[in-house]
């Protein structure tokens, strides 16, 4: 283990170690936070009962939809205006600016038009990843240096072979930056709009405990979330430093 | 301009070619090169010299097929280029265009599998091209993970490999130490040899196109023509101990007083400083 990896570990533990005295003393009262120990104990209950099993999949449901919608979409979208300039200079501005809006402002919006279901949540988690996959697909195919198409020329490959063999590796790199922002868009998507209004979801089960005083459910809960995207991550980080990182490092 | 005879049998033939880039954007037109004449004989090892931005690597660019002139035409064993990479040339590009996602190893395979060469032959060349480059310590590393000679290097021994029957090489020990460039001087000789290719090489360095050469070009600042063609006279058995030859001091004297006017021409108009 690296060193500083050991340090980061150990401050976590500290931190952790540090907010279980602090809860265990009263110094933070049970009805602001229970103490890291019970949020954990309190996890292997939930996760033992089963009774958020619905939640936990309709949650991971909706982001999966949402995911792979909006990296389908996002790169096709971002192939397309790669092919068509003309189009792409017209787009363009709005790519670099979408942003700045606050998607969750169409939020109610959605839910007038599809309807109290999953659906506006998923739409959510949609409109917050694609662009990121859009962009970042962009990007990596401008990135394809002219001598690497050139070579493919010497080698008198078609356009085809050229597509898949050089220029989709090459700008594979990118495009798994915007995957990895896409998974994380998507999660905060789906979950804060289980939190604006919804029916089911860990988001909704989170704000409902929230509202009925429920530490001991609310508390485990979060930890669960954090821990998923946290899987996540790190499934997508070994994978980055399995099979991209060695194309790039000095 | 200058029209070059060839010895003996025409490998690849250079008429009357110009190139000019179209302005974009408002910019005005770029007339790059020419009106060129070149005839490379088969087998034969030639160097072009000439000032920056004379338009070295759109020559190059256009006898490997990969742009069009906007004038002239261009012939490779006898038959005319256009729009398409002839069959049986092999180019070294100026910039590095190793595959970065790929090994050295798959990188010196890649053109092979490609022109669906069968899998027994691909290892056995790619084995004796990582043997010959001094690459076999790093078959399984990746481009990134090289200096930039040796990734120069890997792009070298992918083209050959491929067997080619005429080899471009753009400025390849560009990024390469002295010592080191003699040694892969020396070695591109060998091959040269060994396979009979006929070798058009696009230097800087005088002293290397002194020395490796049937023939060294010099180009005029652009857009490029041809000031000089010079000789050397060397046998083909030559190789890097030519530097103790008082006769190579000659050429090379010679290539650059051919080339310091034009050096200056092409300072400048700031060619030089890109
Ligand atoms: N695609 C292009 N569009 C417009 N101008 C170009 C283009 N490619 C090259 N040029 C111009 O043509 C001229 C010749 O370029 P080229 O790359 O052939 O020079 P070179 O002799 O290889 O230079 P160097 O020694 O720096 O490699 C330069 O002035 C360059 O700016
Ligand atoms: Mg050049």
């Amino acid at each position: 283990m690296k060193r500083s990896t050991r340090i980061r570990l150990w401050v976590i533990a500290g931190l952790v170690g540090g907010l279980e005295v602090l809860c265990r003393t009263e110094v933070i009262g049970r009805f602001t936070m229970i103490p890291p120990s019970e949020m954990i104990l309190g996890l292997v209950r939930i996760v033992r009962q089963g009774d958020m099993n619905a939640d936990i999949v309709a949650t991971l449901g909706n982001v999966a939809v949402a995911l792979v919608s909006a990296i389908v979409v996002g790169f096709l979208v971002g192939a397309l205006l790669f092919v068509l300039p003309r189009v792409r200079r017209v787009i363009d501005p709005l790519l670099a600016t979408y942003y700045a809006i606050p998607i969750f402002v169409f939020y109610p919006l959605l839910i007038v038009l599809l309807g109290l279901n999953r659906f506006p949540q998923i739409a959510i988690g949609f409109m917050l990843a694609v662009v990121a996959m859009i962009v970042n697909t962009l990007n990596g195919f401008d990135r394809v240096p002219q001598s690497l198409l050139k070579t493919a020329r010497v080698y008198r490959m078609g356009r085809v072979r050229t597509t898949f063999l050089v220029i989709l590796p090459c700008a594979m790199l990118y495009i798994f930056t915007g995957l990895k922002l896409a998974v994380a868009y998507s999660f905060i998507g789906v979950i804060a709009a289980e939190f604006i209004l919804s029916g089911e979801g860990l988001g909704y089960e989170i704000s409902f405990a929230y509202n009925n005083f429920e530490n001991a459910t609310m508390y485990p809960l979060i930890v669960l979330v954090i821990g998923l995207s946290a899987l996540i991550n790190m499934v997508l980080y070994a994978w980055e430093k399995k099979y991209l990182q060695r194309q790039t490092e000095r | 301009m200058s029209t070059v005879q060839a010895k003996t049998t025409p490998h690849a033939v250079v008429t009357g070619v110009t190139r000019v880039f179209p302005g974009a954007g408002g910019r005005a037109p770029v007339h790059a090169l020419g009106p060129v004449d070149l005839v490379l004989a088969r087998g034969e090892f030639v160097s072009v010299v000439g000032p920056s931005g004379c338009g070295k690597s759109t020559l190059l660019e256009i006898l490997a097929g990969l742009q069009p002139p906007s004038q002239g035409t261009l012939v490779f064993e006898d038959r005319p280029v256009c729009g398409q990479v002839p069959d049986g040339v092999g180019v070294v590009f100026q910039e590095n265009a190793a595959f970065p996602w790929l090994t050295v190893r798959e990188n010196i395979a890649f053109g092979l599998r490609r022109a669906g060469v069968d899998g027994a032959e691909v290892a056995r060349r790619v084995e004796h091209a990582l043997g010959l480059m001094g690459l076999a310590d790093f078959a399984r590393s990746y481009p990134a993970q090289l200096s930039g000679g040796m990734r120069q290097r890997v792009c070298i021994a992918r083209t050959l490999v491929m067997q080619p029957r005429l080899v471009l090489l753009d400025e390849p020990f560009g990024a390469l130490d002295q010592q080191t460039r003699l040694l892969m001087g020396d070695e591109l000789l060998r091959l040269w040899r060994e396979t009979g290719a006929t070798v058009l090489l696009i230097t800087h360095a005088l002293d290397e196109a002194a020395l490796l050469s049937d023939r060294v070009a010099v180009m005029s600042a652009r857009p490029g023509r041809f000031l000089d063609m010079v000789e050397t006279g060397w046998p083909a058995d030559r190789d890097s101990r030519l530097v103790e030859d008082p006769r190579l001091g000659a050429i090379s004297a010679r290539l650059w007083s051919r080339l310091r006017e034009e050096s200056l021409k092409a300072m400048s108009t700031g060619e030089a400083a890109r």
